[in-house]
Parts: C-alpha cells; structure tokens; sequence
C-alpha cells in the first residue's frame, strides 16, 4: 500500500488522476474502520489533511470537503443551524474533531447525518479533477447506497450553501444522543421570501432524498406573508406525505415500518418548531 | 515507511510502518506507549484517545502516516514525572477507576474537557464524555472525579 501526501490541491488531483483506485481519507472515522476490519485493502491511501484549500471556509459560503464538524458547529452555527445541527448529532467530540462533511458525501452512506440537511438547503457539491471543476446539486450527489456522483479521478473539494434564509431544523432517531447511526433523521429549511420548502430524509431510502410532494404541499399551504399558527391537519399532511417519500427497509436498527412512523412524527414536530421560530421572529421585528 | 512524530514533547521515530496501520498501533507496538487502550478499532469506544495537535481523537482512526511531522500526547505524557495530572489524581480519590481499560481514554477526555470548560455543568460533562464507554463504574464515579477535578482547578 502506499501513503500518497499531497500539500496542495493541484497536487492531490494529479495524484489522484494517476491513482485513481487511490482511497481519499481526511478524519479517517469511516475510511480506517474498515481497514482496521481488513474490510477494505487500497493499493494507495490519499491523505488530504494536509491540503490547506481543503481546511478552510469562507463566507458566501463556501465549505472546504476538510473542514471538520466541530469547526461547522463552532463557526458556522448562526448562517447554518440546520448543518450545525446534524454535525452535533455526529458520533462523539472525538469524531466530531476529525470527521467532515466531505467525508460524509464520500462515504454516501444513506444514514448520513448531513444529507438530509444539504438536500433541504439546497447545497452543491464542488468536485475537482485535474480535467476541471464539477459543480453537482446535492439531489444529483447521491446515486445509490454508499454510491454518489464522483469520477473515479475526481475529489470532493467543498459544499457550497447559501447563509440561511429562514428556520432549519434536524431530527434524527437513534437508541442514545452520542454515537448512534440515524435509524432514520429529516430536515426541513424553510425560504419565507421564496415561499418555499426543503424537506429530506435520510436513512429511510437508498439514497438520502428530497420529500417533493411535501415540500410543495407545506408550500402552498403555508402563509408566509402573514404567518398565523399552524393548522394540526397541515402538520398531519406534511408528515404523511414525508413518511411517502421514503422506502426504508428492515434492518437491525429499525423496522420500515417503524422509520416510515418516525419520520411523520419528526416531520411534524421539525415543522412546528420551525414554523414558531418564524412566528416568533415576525413577533420581534412587530 | 518511516514516521517521524513528537510524541509526548519527545521528536520519536517509527520504522516499517505499514501505511495501513493506525496510530493507536504505532504508539502502543512501535513506540512503547501501551496507554492508549486498544478496544472497539471503529471510534465507538474512545478507550485509545490522544491528543493530535491538541485536539482529542481516537487514535484508531488516525492513519500512521497523517501524523508525520505532528504531535501527539498520549496519557502518559499528562503526569509531571511522578505528579499526577489532577485529573489523574481525581479518577484515583474518587474511586473512578474500576478495571481500567477505559481509564486513559476518558482521562485524555476530561483533561480536554477542563482545559476548555474549567467549570463545567454536568451537562457539558456528560456531553464531552459521551464518546468514552465505561462497563464497570455506571460513570457515576467519574462524574465524581471530573466535578472533583474541576472544582480544584
């Protein structure tokens, strides 16, 4: 095996044109389980935390793939809450200090806990190769469980979101706070000068993936011009048609049947609170 | 391949390091350094965290060659020769300390923790810990050692 340690990104794309079986690693949470499970045995480890454009963020924004989760919740919290949101429900300080989005979409586990949040904020995803840059919508990203978007020569350079233009919110159901995979999770953003919704869900499909019916259900049904309190029946419809976005399997964490209940109920709980924040906000500005 | 890394403020050298291989191999196999604990592999049990570049991480997702020319601070390297750490002091008067496998792991933990927060609730306590499992104790104990650590500080 080889230890490839590029220090620049132009470096990294070339090596990573002429090694393409080269596995990337940044946090190392996901690519070292499996290699110290012998699950997994690269001819080449892509070593990309020493890649300075990958490690950095700026404001617009632009997310370096590097960035870990604990730097997103730290920094980034008040333009991103729904991203901070589900960074906190990643794994543990330990791997919150190393694991990064751009590990996630790597990965393209359909647990994920970020998905559902870039699917709902509409984020893109920069990939590069030495034959150019790439800019994929998140809902083009994931293309089949653990599969996603990249050419076999290309990284994941950085995740373009805009600052929030309304509430967000995260739910994920696991059996404790710390260290758990999604037995599914769902993020909504709301966009009150677009009258328009994003919802996702995650862990509950083969793919992460966007709950379009529901999203344009709640926006023709909700009023943001002059927000009054929600109506149960609204609640009661867009979790239905959450829980219809989603074909879960039964697996070890939970029954199909069980994640297509939970979603309904994060659904319709994520709303509320974000509907309140809305609410509460047009309160404060009154 | 060959790692060169400070571990413990010592500039060490590891030779024939498999580009696989993880830290937590290298400090305990190579380099002589059998307190990180060696558990889970997989990050779930955080008995083999470290410090890398002052940040607490599970030695068991680091690959060997990301920590070239980076420094590392393992459990043994927070006593002062024979004085203990006071976190270290306070797992031992608090009775924390059970089998101890997952000792040096939530000692690095509460070290951070500390450092961070000097006074922390017991939420931010339970918060930082959550990624170190305990069999034994019921954590209650270590609770008590971390409130105790804290309250000397």
């Amino acid at each position: 095996m080889d230890f490839l340690r590029p220090e620049t990104l132009a470096e990294a794309l070339e090596l990573k044109a002429s090694r393409p079986d080269a596995v990337p690693i940044a946090g190392g949470t996901d690519v070292m389980v499996e290699l110290n499970y012998d699950h997994r045995r690269p001819s080449a480890l892509l070593d990309l935390t020493r890649v300075p454009e990958l490690q950095q963020w700026s404001d617009g924004l632009r997310i370096g793939a590097g960035v870990p989760y604990v730097r997103i919740i730290d920094e980034l919290g008040a333009a991103l809450p729904g991203l901070a949101m589900a960074s906190r429900t990643v794994g543990s300080p330990q791997i919150r200090n190393r694991g990064t989005v751009g590990g996630n979409l790597g990965a393209a586990s359909p647990a994920g806990d970020t998905h559902p949040v870039l699917l709902a904020s509409d984020a893109v995803i920069e990939v590069a190769s030495v034959r150019g840059t790439r800019m994929i919508p998140a809902a083009e990203f994931y293309l089949g469980v653990k599969r996603n978007a990249l050419e076999p020569d290309e990284l994941i350079v950085a995740v373009h979101l805009t600052p929030a233009k309304g509430p967000q919110q995260f739910s994920k159901v696991g059996t404790r706070n710390a260290m758990v995979i999604a037995v599914c999770s769902f993020a909504i953003s709301l966009f009150p000068r677009e009258n328009r919704v994003g919802a996702a869900v995650g862990s509950a499909a083969p793919t992460p993936r966007r709950a379009h019916e529901a999203e344009q259900f709640l926006a023709s049904a909700l009023d943001f011009t002059s927000p009054k309190p929600l109506l149960d029946s609204v609640k009661r419809e867009f979790g239905e048609l959450v829980s219809r976005a989603a074909s879960p399997i039964d697996d070890v964490r939970g029954s199909a049947a069980y994640r297509k209940h939970a979603l309904a109920v994060m659904a319709r709980r994520t709303l509320g609170w974000a509907w309140q924040e809305l609410l509460d906000g047009e309160r404060a500005c009154a | 391949m060959r790692v060169n890394v400070t571990v413990n403020g010592e500039q060490r050298q590891a030779d024939d390091v498999w580009e696989g291989e993880s830290l937590l191999f290298v400090l305990r196999e190579r380099l002589g350094l059998p307190g990180s604990k060696n558990a889970c592999e997989q990050g779930e049990c955080g008995s083999c965290t470290v410090y890398l570049d002052d940040v607490p991480v599970c030695a068991c997702l680091v690959a060997a060659g990301q920590v070239q020319d980076r420094e590392v601070r393992t459990v043994e390297g927070l006593a002062d020769g024979d004085a203990l750490d006071p976190v270290q002091e306070a797992f031992v008067e608090a009775g924390a300390v059970q089998c101890g496998f997952c000792t040096p792991g939530l000692v690095v933990a509460a070290h951070d923790l500390l450092d961070r927060v000097p006074k922390p609730s017991d939420p931010e306590i339970r918060e930082a810990l959550a990624g170190n499992l305990c069999r034994c104790t019921g954590y209650e104990k270590i609770l008590d050692a971390v409130r105790l650590a804290a309250s000397r500080r």
